[in-house]
Parts: C-alpha cells; structure tokens; sequence
C-alpha cells in the first residue's frame, strides 16, 4: 500500500464544471440586488457551462477504458491522508449529469421568485454546486464536506422562501435538517471508523479505491457494524422507511428549486454513497444486512404508496412516491448483483428527471393558483395544455410507462432482484399497482374533467418556463429509446469497479461459514 | 534546553507589562479628551508582540528558566500567540464600545494585557505555584473587567458573582495544590510526576480532583459551569468574548500540561480518565440541551461554549500526539469562530443596546455582513463543513476513537448535530424576521476588519487546514 496518489493526472474538467456555478454565485454577490433579470441571467449561464461542460464528460467518456476517468489528485491535508480527488467514473457520471440537468432546470422552475432574489439565487447555486462535488468526489472526506455544504442553504431556502401548509415552513425546515444531520452523525462515526481501520498499518487514507482495497482489514464484525452505521446514515438521506418522515413534510415546505433538486439528486447521494461505500467498501457487512435492507425497502415501497393514495395535497403525492420509488432503488442494492447495481443507479437517475418535472409542474400550478389541493383544482388542461403535457409525462414516467426510461430501469431492477428476494420483488411489483392508481387519479383530478371557470385567468407556461418541460421530457423518452446511452454508461462503472469480483469474495466468506 | 536568559524566554511576557503600564500611565496623563489614539496604540503593540511571537514559535529555542520553572516550549508559544490574537481581535471590535463608556477607558485597555499576561504566564508555568500566580493575575483582572459597567446593576452582580466563586475556585485549587506539596516536597510538575508514584492514596486522589475542579471552574466544565451563563450576560460583550475564548483556552494549557505531565501516573490513569470521560460527555450534553432554550444571545454563546469545551475534553482524554493537536488546532479556530459572533453581538450591543435573539430580526436587511458573519461563525461552531469546526471536531474526536474511546466520539458527533437546531434558530431569527423598527446598523472600521478578517480565517482554515494543523503538531510534540 505504498501507492499514496500523488498529483498524476490533472485534468481540469471536473474543477471548471464544479467552479461555473460557484463564479456565477460570485458575481452575483457583487449585484446590486435590483438587478434580478440580470441575477437570473448570470445563473442560468453559470448553470449552462456546467451543463456543457457534464454533456461533455458524459460524450466523450471512453467506455472501453472503464474505470475513473477526467481525474485530478491533489494532495490536501498530507497529516490526515486526505486528497482533493475528483474524477467520474459510469456510476457517477450519470449523477452529475442530472445534478446538472435538473440544476439548470430548477432556475428556470425559479424564474417568476420576486422576493430576495439576489440571495435566493446565491444559495441555489451553492446548493447546486455542494451536490455535483458529492458526485464528483473520490475521497471519503472531501464527499462528506460537500455533502454537509448542501444542508445550510437548504434550510434557510426551505425558511425564507418555502410555504406553510399542512405544517409550517420552519418545522418542515427544522425537520428535515436535523433528520439529515442527525443521519450524518451517524455516518461521521461510521467514517472515522473506517478510516482508522484502513489507516491501521499507516498510510492513512479516505480515498475510496484506496479504503476499497484494503478490505482485509476490516474484520467481518467490524464490517457489520460499520455497514450498520452507514445504512441509518445513508438510508435517512434516501428516506429509507423508517427515517423517511422528513421527506414529504421537506419537500411540502420548501419552494420548487429545492423540492426538485433535493428530490432529484440529494437524496440520491444515498444510494450512491450505499453503492460506493457500503457495497464496494464494506461488502460483507452489507451481505450481513441485505436481508433486513431488502424487508425495510419493500415497506417503503408499499407503506409510502399506500400513503400517497390518501393525500390531497400534490406535494405530498410527489413525496411519498418519491420515498416509495426510492424503495425499488433500495431493493436493488440489497440484491447485490451487478445486474441489480446497475438498474438501482439508473433508477436513480430516471427517478430524479421525473420527480424534478413534477416538481417543477407542480410549482407552476401553485405559481398561478396559489392552491395545491387536489380537490381545488380540475380541469386544468382546458387553460394550460402545455403544463398539461409536463405532468402527463411526469406521470406516466412515474408510473413506468414503456417508452419512458423509468420503465427500463425498473425492468433491470427486478431482472437482478427476482433470483435473489423473490418474494421481495413480486410483492415491489405490487407496488406498480397503487402507484398507477394514485398518479392516473391525481392527473385526472387535477387536468381533466370539465372546464372549470374560475381557473380561466391562469395562463399557459411559457418562455422560460418551458425550460424544465423541453429538457426533462426530452431525456425522459431518448433515454427511455435508447436506454444504452444510460445502462451501457452505468454497466462500465459497475463492471470496472470490479463489483463482480467482491461479490464473489463475500460468497466465498459466506462458504468460509462466517455466518 | 538553553538556560534562562531574558531574550530567549520572556520578551513577550515583558513587552505586554510594560504595554499595560504604559497604558495605565497614559490614562491618567493625558486629558480625558485626547484619548482617542489608546485604541491603535494598543493594536499596533499587540501586533508587533504577536510578530514577535509568531516568529518564536518558528524559529525560538526551546528554553526553560530556573530547572523547569518556566517553559519556553513551542506548547507554551502556540498559546501565546492564540492570547495574543484573541486580545487583538477583542480590542479591534470593542473600539466603538469602549469610546461609548463613561470614564476609565485607557483603564479598560491596561487591564485587558493584564489578564492577557496572566494567560501567558500560565502557559509558559512549568511549577504549580507559578501557575496559581499567572491563573490569578488573570482572574482578578476579569474581576474587575466583569463589573467596568459600574452604572449597569447586571454588569456589577456579574462582578460580584464572579469573584466570589472565582475566589471559592481558587481556593479549592490552592487547597489541591497545597496537598500536592505536602505529598511529594515539591511543586514542580516534573518532580511531582516523579514522586507521586503509582499509587493512589486517598490523599493523592483528593488533591487531584481538587486541581481539576479549580481548573473545572476556569474551563466552565459541568458541574463546575453555573457561573458561566450568568457572568457572560452581565459582563461588557468585549470582556465576555474575552473570557469566553481566552481565559478558558488558558485554563486548558494548565489542564494539558498538569494532566500530562503529573495526573498522569499509572493509578491515577484508571480513575481520573473515567472521571474525565463523564464530565466531557456530561459537559458536552447539558451544554448543547441547556443552549437550545436561551433567548439571549450572549447567554446562548456561554452555553455553547460550555459545549466547546467538553469537546476540548475529548481531546485530552485521547491522551495522545493527536488528541493535543486536536485540542490546540480548535482552541486556535474557537477564537476566530467565537470572536466572529461576538464581534456582531458587540456590534449589536453598542447600537441598539441589547443582546437579546430577538432583537436580531431582520439583520440581512440591516446588516448583511454581519448576518453573513453571524452565521459563518455559528456554523463554525456547530462543526459544519467547510468551515474550520468540522476539520476541528474531525482531529478531536478521531483522535479520541483511535485510543478506542468510541462512545465520547460519537456522543460528540451527535451532540454537536443536535447544536446546529440552536445555532440555526439564531440564524433563522436574523434572515426570516423583518425587524420592523430596528434601526440600520453600519459596520464601519476596526469592527468590520474584525468580521471579515475572522471569517476569512475560518473558511480558509476550513478549505485548507495544513498549516495550522503542523503548527499544532509541532506545538504537541513539544509536550511529549
């Protein structure tokens, strides 16, 4: 273990994508904050480059190679072993595209705020850019010190500019940090005990291929322990059933921008963090846990769908279906086969594009009718057929329509769960059912039926608003034709990493009898 | 070790009593009106002091004075210059403070090296006498200080209060200090250690917990912490930013070294750490819950710093390399957090006349820097990334885990989570409310150098912490 990364290789892709945004915030800050055209502008162009500059990567990723690539390592604090590490490699690479998919979207979702728009729009970007280092990290450390940027500026945003509903903006708010937080303790002990275990023989380290390797350091008891920590932390962030109850009340309070971004790509850094370092890192533990992991996610499918069908505000739908989509991404981990890997991070990706078009619909509808009970509204395709079209899509994407990409992932999903917790993954299936009861109940309450007069002066979205609509529903059905452009990326990344391999080594330990 | 020589030993020490007296000349000299230039007086002394002293810690010979007496180490220099900082960035945000009380300010100034000087003494203490000395030198300066409101019945209860206990605290340390002489013929730690043995006799172990008790009350451990709350309300917020960073950082160089050098016999070890274990986890507990119900800021910032220091603790009690560097590197970034916060509050103090949480609201509309500041600052403290608390709390409570000591690690991992809900309750006052009626309030001059400066050193500490961090190494492993 001599092989202490030393500055090899620097590319400077990876820097610049995460840089445009925080350069945008920057100038921003030096606004006067009348400006809000302009404060808008200098966002979405901030965003754009970034967007580029991720469509990039993602192009120009050569698959046949595998592995981390556009990587750059810079030694950081040499006495605690912690290098400034970034690269992508097939599983991250999609999850900084859609941080930046779903990043450019949600200014535009934020195009109509008029209130404090200068400091909105600073923490979104600061939000935005803490979730793309999460993704775009190698390093234990330097993930977690983005992800913990990302919880301040939620909060304050969820404060200032969230609604109050079913329960207040500063309870949802304070509830959902210090779910989180409490969640990261969690995962900060679990750390730390990694990494002193992998830094046993000297050469302490957080880099992740680094803690990966060193796996015959860790005990099979401290594995289980470890995984244990790391599953209250990680499955909180993934509103894993029970740590969910922060989700919808969150995403209920919190303005468009965050309920997209934080249900489309914060809490996937849950799953990503269980695949990155519970699987590839701990995998005996997480054969350990698999069992109980498997059981905890099918209630979470069933018991948030079940809960999804009763209520009456859009934003909870969304968020309950969002803990139970989450559930299928959980199952697919616990699985444990490349196969299932694969499809858990496509689901991932599928599931983020298609909760950010809800949200972003959902915003518009509360935007302009400043109402978002079910029962309020009716008849809305009559007076905006174009929002009409985003939320059929969004749900028909959620409810896995062939065509769609969701309907792929899904398929993969249980392709690779079926042999392995078949009970399990017919009784996930299920959950499709009341899945499509509630989204074909919800969009037929909320657009279709007879016009509705009082909702006559609402006005179609348009120009900018188009945005989140045009780029969303785009991915959603090229990936959902051409779902190799996705799963072939993905398979690279769970290919290379060598998955298949540690999965074999835990199958030998479990012949070793350990258990 | 070089023997005693004024050059290599006491220059700072002596640079900051004779910049005191001056002071105290100069206040009685010259008239009352054309006093205005005691302020940059004593900034750019303290500067040039705390040049010199960085330059010590560099480039100084390791020395000691009388056998042991006084220890010139880079342990002592680190906390010279932390002192030094913390005095220069307390008097840079209390000029407007200051100008505005009624009589007695160069007085404010002299007093304020005095306990500075204190503090000095009781790093650099290599004897138990020594320490008592410099330990009151700075006690009876804050006396004084604490009740300077003399028109202001909070500000003189403070006082009283403080000097009472202070005085019962002293007492109880002298008492320890005395069993300790009468055990083993001699107050030098060195020979302490040496001859207090391993063996745990009833009179070892009562002098013992008497000098951590006396210690306890400087530090504002529980249950020696119920002083605290009450004397930081009372007091000027300039002397209370003081004392809450300062002082307590002064009294965790004594425990350091006394712990390491003297308790820290074979039988002591068993029990004391055991005792040291619950009052870091008690400490860090009834701090943190205590905190979340204050609606005053001053009080919220004395409970929060009750919490600071049980996480200090958990450094000591990982009584290793690590576990000192721990403790030194988030005493170094305690002061710039701690002094952002209260630069504001004295700030706030001076312009509306209040400390209460309340009369925050609205701050990002009337003062977006200190807004800003505030809550880079409370962030620091609650140990989120990337400011400097998280790399802190990381070296703390890693340090503790890898002597095995799990369960104070994670209990200080949870709690510091839990002290973000107040920390962002204050937050939430400052940009949530409107503040209808509250008055706009500029930040101009030495305050808002004080602002940026600390919060400039607490992200970049946060974004990069090597440097602090070897100068921490090399100050612990001055020690071992």
């Amino acid at each position: 273990m001599s092989a202490l990364p030393t500055v090899e290789s620097m590319s400077m892709l990876l820097p610049f994508t995460i840089l445009a945004p925080l350069v945008a915030m920057l100038l921003i800050v030096f606004l006067p904050k009348e400006e809000t055209k302009t404060i808008k502008i200098v966002s979405a162009m901030g965003m754009l480059v970034s967007l580029v500059l991720s469509l990039y990567a993602f192009l120009t990723y050569q698959w046949a190679e595998g592995g981390m690539q556009f990587t750059l390592t810079i030694p950081w604090v040499p006495d605690l072993g912690v290098n400034l590490a970034l690269g992508v490699d097939g599983l991250s690479l999609p999850m900084l595209l859609l941080t930046n998919l779903i990043g450019f979207a949600s200014i535009y979702a934020s195009w109509n705020i008029d209130k404090r728009v200068k400091e909105f729009f600073i923490l979104l970007l600061i939000l935005i850019a803490g979730v793309m280092g999460t993704f775009i990290a190698r390093d234990l450390f330097i993930f977690f010190l983005f992800y913990e940027i990302v919880v301040i500026p939620i909060y304050i945003m969820v404060v200032i500019w969230g609604s109050t509903k079913r329960v207040t903006k500063e309870y949802a708010a304070m509830k959902l940090t210090i779910y989180l937080l409490i969640g990261s303790a969690f995962l900060l002990v679990g750390m730390v005990a990694l990494y002193l275990a992998a830094g046993a023989n000297g050469n302490p380290t957080f880099m992740f291929d680094q803690l990966a390797a060193r796996q015959d350091l860790y005990s099979p008891a401290f594995q289980k322990v470890a995984f244990a920590l790391m599953i209250i932390g990680f499955g909180s962030l993934i509103s894993m059933f029970p740590f969910h109850s922060w989700s919808p009340d969150g995403y209920a309070g919190a303005p468009t921008a965050v309920s997209m971004i934080h249900a489309g790509v914060l809490k996937k850094i849950g799953g990503y963090g269980l695949i990155r370092l519970g699987i590839f890192v701990l995998p005996v533990g997480a054969k350990f846990w698999a069992p109980y992991i498997a059981t905890l996610a099918v209630v979470s499918v069933l018991y948030a769908a079940f809960i999804a069908l009763a209520q009456k505000d859009l934003k909870y739908v969304v968020g309950y279906s969002s803990v139970s989509h989450m559930g299928y991404v959980i199952i697919a981990i616990a699985a444990l086969n490349p196969t299932a890997v694969t499809g858990a991070v496509g689901m991932m990706f599928a599931h983020g594009v298609m909760a950010a078009l809800f949200f972003s619909m959902i915003g518009f509808i509360y935007e302009k009718s400043h109402t978002r009970n079910i029962a309020d509204l009716g008849g809305l395709a009559h007076q905006m057929p174009r929002l009409a079209i985003g939320f059929v899509i969004a749900g028909m994407a959620s409810l896995g329509l062939p065509g769609t990409v969701n309907f792929i992932t899904e398929f993969t999903i249980f392709m690779g769960v079926i042999n392995v917790f078949p009970v399990h993954a017919v009784l996930g299936i299920a959950g499709i059912i009341f899945t499509a009861v509630y989204i074909l109940r919800t969009i037929a309450n909320v657009l279709f039926g007879p016009r509705r007069s009082e909702w006559d002066h609402l006005t179609d979205i348009r120009g900018p608003e188009l945005v989140p609509l045009v780029l969303f529903g785009f991915v959603i059905f090229f990936a959902g034709i051409f779902p190799n452009v996705l799963l072939g990326m993905i398979d690279t990344g769970v290919t290379s990493s060598g998955l298949a391999k540690v999965l074999e080594t835990v199958s030998q330990a479990k012949m070793g009898g350990l258990f | 070790m070089v023997e005693f020589n004024f050059a290599t030993v006491l220059t700072p020490e002596i640079a900051i009593a004779v910049l005191s007296l001056i002071l105290l000349a100069i206040g009685l000299l010259i008239p009352a009106g054309a006093r205005k230039g005691m302020m940059p007086l004593t900034v750019f002394s303290l500067l040039g002091v705390l040049g010199y002293t960085l330059y010590d810690f560099f480039y100084g010979q390791e020395a000691a004075f009388l056998g042991g007496m006084y220890m010139h180490d880079q342990f002592a220099v680190y906390f010279k210059v932390l002192f030094l900082a913390a005095a220069l960035l307390v008097v840079l945000s209390s000029g407007g403070y200051v100008q505005k009380l009624p009589k007695h300010r160069g007085e404010f100034y002299a007093l304020l090296l005095a306990a500075t000087l204190g503090m000095m003494l009781m790093a650099g203490a290599g004897e138990l006498i020594t320490i008592y000395v410099g330990l009151e030198l700075m006690t009876i300066s804050f006396y004084i200080l604490v009740a300077y409101l003399a028109d202001d019945a909070r500000s003189s209860e403070a006082g009283i209060k403080y000097l009472v206990l202070g005085a019962t605290s002293s007492a109880i340390l002298l008492y320890g200090i005395s069993l300790i002489y009468g055990l083993t013929g001699s107050t030098q730690l060195v020979e302490v250690a040496g001859r207090l043995g391993g063996e745990l006799t009833p009179a070892s172990l009562l002098a013992t917990v008497f000098l951590l008790a006396g210690l306890g009350f400087k530090i504002s451990l529980v249950p020696f912490h119920l002083w605290g709350p009450d004397i930081y309300e009372g007091a000027p917020t300039p002397v209370t930013a003081f004392l809450a960073i300062a002082s307590k950082a002064a009294a965790f160089a004594v425990l350091i070294r006394v712990y390491l050098l003297t308790m820290n016999s074979q039988a002591f070890s068993a029990t004391g750490q055991t005792l040291l274990l619950v009052l870091a986890a008690i400490t860090m507990i009834v701090g943190n819950l205590i905190a979340i119900p204050q609606t005053n800021l001053k009080r919220l910032l004395a409970y929060s710093s009750i919490a600071q220091a049980g996480y200090l603790m958990v450094g000591i009690i990982a009584e290793s390399t690590a576990g000192i560097k721990g403790v030194l590197f988030y005493a170094m970034i305690y002061v710039f957090a701690n002094m952002g916060a209260f630069a504001v509050a004295t700030l706030i103090d001076e312009k509306q006349g209040s400390s209460e949480i309340k009369d925050l609201a609205g701050l990002w509309r009337r003062s977006p820097l200190a807004t800003v500041v505030m809550t880079a600052s409370l962030l620091s403290l609650a140990g989120i990334p990337p400011l400097a608390g998280f790399v802190g709390k990381f070296y703390l409570f890693s340090a503790a885990m890898d002597q095995g000591y799990v369960a104070i690690a994670y209990i200080g991992f949870v709690m510091s989570m839990i002290s973000v809900y107040y920390y962002l309750s204050v937050v939430k006052v400052m940009f949530l409310a409107e503040g209808e009626g509250l008055p706009d309030v500029p930040v101009h001059g030495a305050i808002k150098f004080t602002m940026v400066f600390t919060m400039l050193i607490t992200i970049a500490i946060g974004l990069y912490p090597t440097p602090l961090a070897q100068m921490a190494i090399a100050a612990a492993q001055s020690l071992f």
